[in-house]
């Protein structure tokens, strides 16, 4: 169901229904994502090439694709891939019906993305079961993510439905949906428009078997956001490799500033680089590791406390030269550097709020940027200016 | 969300209890236990838990809540700033 197991699971967010005007994602109901792949990353037409297609089914709607409940070596390793943002925007299954087993016309049928970890996470959970899967077309991004910007949305779902003409094959008029798809469907109107019954289920796939089994109950723990160490850290990689599109150039740079300046020594080219990019590493690896434990509620706050950690670690490894200024200078640029970073790991959380963010965003983005600018500018008047 | 609150007192999320008829849908749909059902009427008991996902208002059959549902991340709010100010362009910002 939900796409990833994590910040459920996962992901920037954008978040649809009674948005303001200005909101990120505001467009026309059901239209693409504005964000996510830069071309649009329709799904792939339905046949024989979906992951774990094992054969086709006749129904009285015509062939499904009957596909296997354990994931191959390649499907693993894509997931991995993805984590670390390679392929990513184009990690995509074919919107449409889905069998797992034998469905009958009293089988249940489980509703998520093309996200194409969010259907490999489902499959691998209907394990053994008769289940109808039916999967919406999201552009390959997760329940959670999909649900804010409104693709994972009443108007899909409904537009699915008759489509798939899965009314004329099952009985019933229940449908399951993640949990976290919640913020994009209005139950209500599914009902008015298809008959169909919407039962938001649980956040993690993992938990779908037992809700099933249990008479399609969830329990308050299915029904639970969490945020644990694991959760965190598989958040860590993408993290990381967006960060450094802007952190490997501006290293660069300033080895280069250092070494032209200062000539071409270890101190001059090497640390200025290493010192900024472990205030990136700091922001956006220690925040989301150590989060539960740094000080405050702010993001910010957080991400300049494991900054100034940064700073002190390297005046005592390596600063014992330094000047008192240049000592100070990486105390202000080093924690604005992570304090940035931190904040900007806000959107990977399951718990911050759009107001809060922006409430943070007001005081911690001048403070950061003006420490940054001064930490920058005395670091060029130490080195160019007075060499 | 155990072991993890946000700023506290700023989610705009707000109840009309007038309006309420019981229902018990935003229980259902919140991931973070914000609401409670009792006597026929909902009412919020944990206002700072709520990540403004909006999942709540949608699903009101009454339309008793409200909340500026959105995204809840700093760069795709740069990015809206940005293009705000005219420094980005429209179509293609505004995104996280």
């Amino acid at each position: 169901m939900s796409g990833r197991p994590v910040k459920p699971l996962k992901i920037r967010s954008a978040r649809r229904v009674s948005r303001k005007a200005d909101a990120c994602c505001a467009p026309a109901a059901d239209a693409p994502p504005c964000c996510g792949p830069s071309v649009q990353a329709k799904s792939p037409p339905l046949d024989e090439r979906v992951p774990g297609f094992l054969r086709w089914r006749e129904t009285a709607a015509g062939r499904v694709a009957e596909i296997a409940t354990s994931l191959t070596f390649a499907d693993r390793a894509g997931a991995w891939k993805a984590r670390w943002g390679i392929g990513r925007m184009t990690y995509i299954v074919p919107a449409g019906l889905y069998v797992v087993g034998e469905p009958d016309r009293d089988a249940p049928v489980v509703v998520t993305a093309n996200y194409k970890m969010s259907y490999d996470l489902v499959r691998q959970a209907l394990a053994g079961r008769d289940v109808w899967l039916l999967v919406l077309e999201t552009y390959g991004v997760n329940v959670w993510c999909a649900a804010g910007k409104g693709t994972f949305g009443t108007g899909e779902l409904v537009r699915r439905i008759e489509k798939t003409r899965l009314a004329e094959l099952v009985a019933h008029r229940r449908l399951v949906l993640p949990l976290l798809g919640a913020a994009g469907v209005r139950a209500v109107e599914v009902r008015e428009r298809t008959g169909f019954d919407v039962r938001f289920a649980t956040v993690r796939c993992a938990d779908l078997p037992q809700y099933l089994d249990n008479d399609m109950t969830a329990t308050a723990e299915m029904r639970r956001l969490t945020f644990t160490t694991r959760e965190r850290l598989v958040l860590i990689p993408v993290e990381l490799v967006s960060a450094a599109k802007v952190m490997v150039p501006v290293a660069l740079l300033l080895g280069l500033i250092g070494g032209l300046s200062g000539g071409w020594h270890l101190a001059t080219v090497l640390l200025p680089a290493v010192a900024c990019t472990g205030a990136v590493i700091a922001g956006t690896s220690a925040v989301p590791l150590l989060l539960p434990w740094l000080p405050t509620r702010s993001f910010a706050v957080k991400g300049a406390f494991c900054g100034l950690l940064w700073a002190a670690l390297l005046r005592l490894a390596v600063g014992g030269t330094w000047s008192l200024p240049g000592t100070l200078l990486s105390f202000l640029a080093l924690p604005a550097i992570a304090a940035y970073h931190g904040l900007n790991f806000t959107g990977s959380t399951p718990y911050t709020s759009r107001s809060g963010v922006k409430k943070e965003m007001r005081y911690a983005l001048p403070v950061a940027a003006g420490a940054l600018a001064v930490g920058i500018a005395g670091w060029l008047a130490g080195t160019v200016f007075a060499g | 969300m155990e072991g993890f609150a946000y700023l506290k007192n700023v989610a705009t999320l707000a109840l009309d209890r007038g309006t309420c008829v019981g229902c018990g849908r935003c229980a259902e749909v919140c991931p973070h236990q914000v609401f409670e059902v009792a006597d026929r009427k909902a009412a919020i008991v944990d206002l700072d838990a709520c990540m403004e996902c909006g999942a709540c208002a949608l699903n009101c059959p009454v339309r008793a809540l409200r909340v500026e549902a959105g995204v809840g991340c700093a760069s795709g709010m740069i990015n809206e700033w940005l293009a705000s100010v005219g420094l980005r362009k429209k179509g293609a910002g505004g995104c996280c």
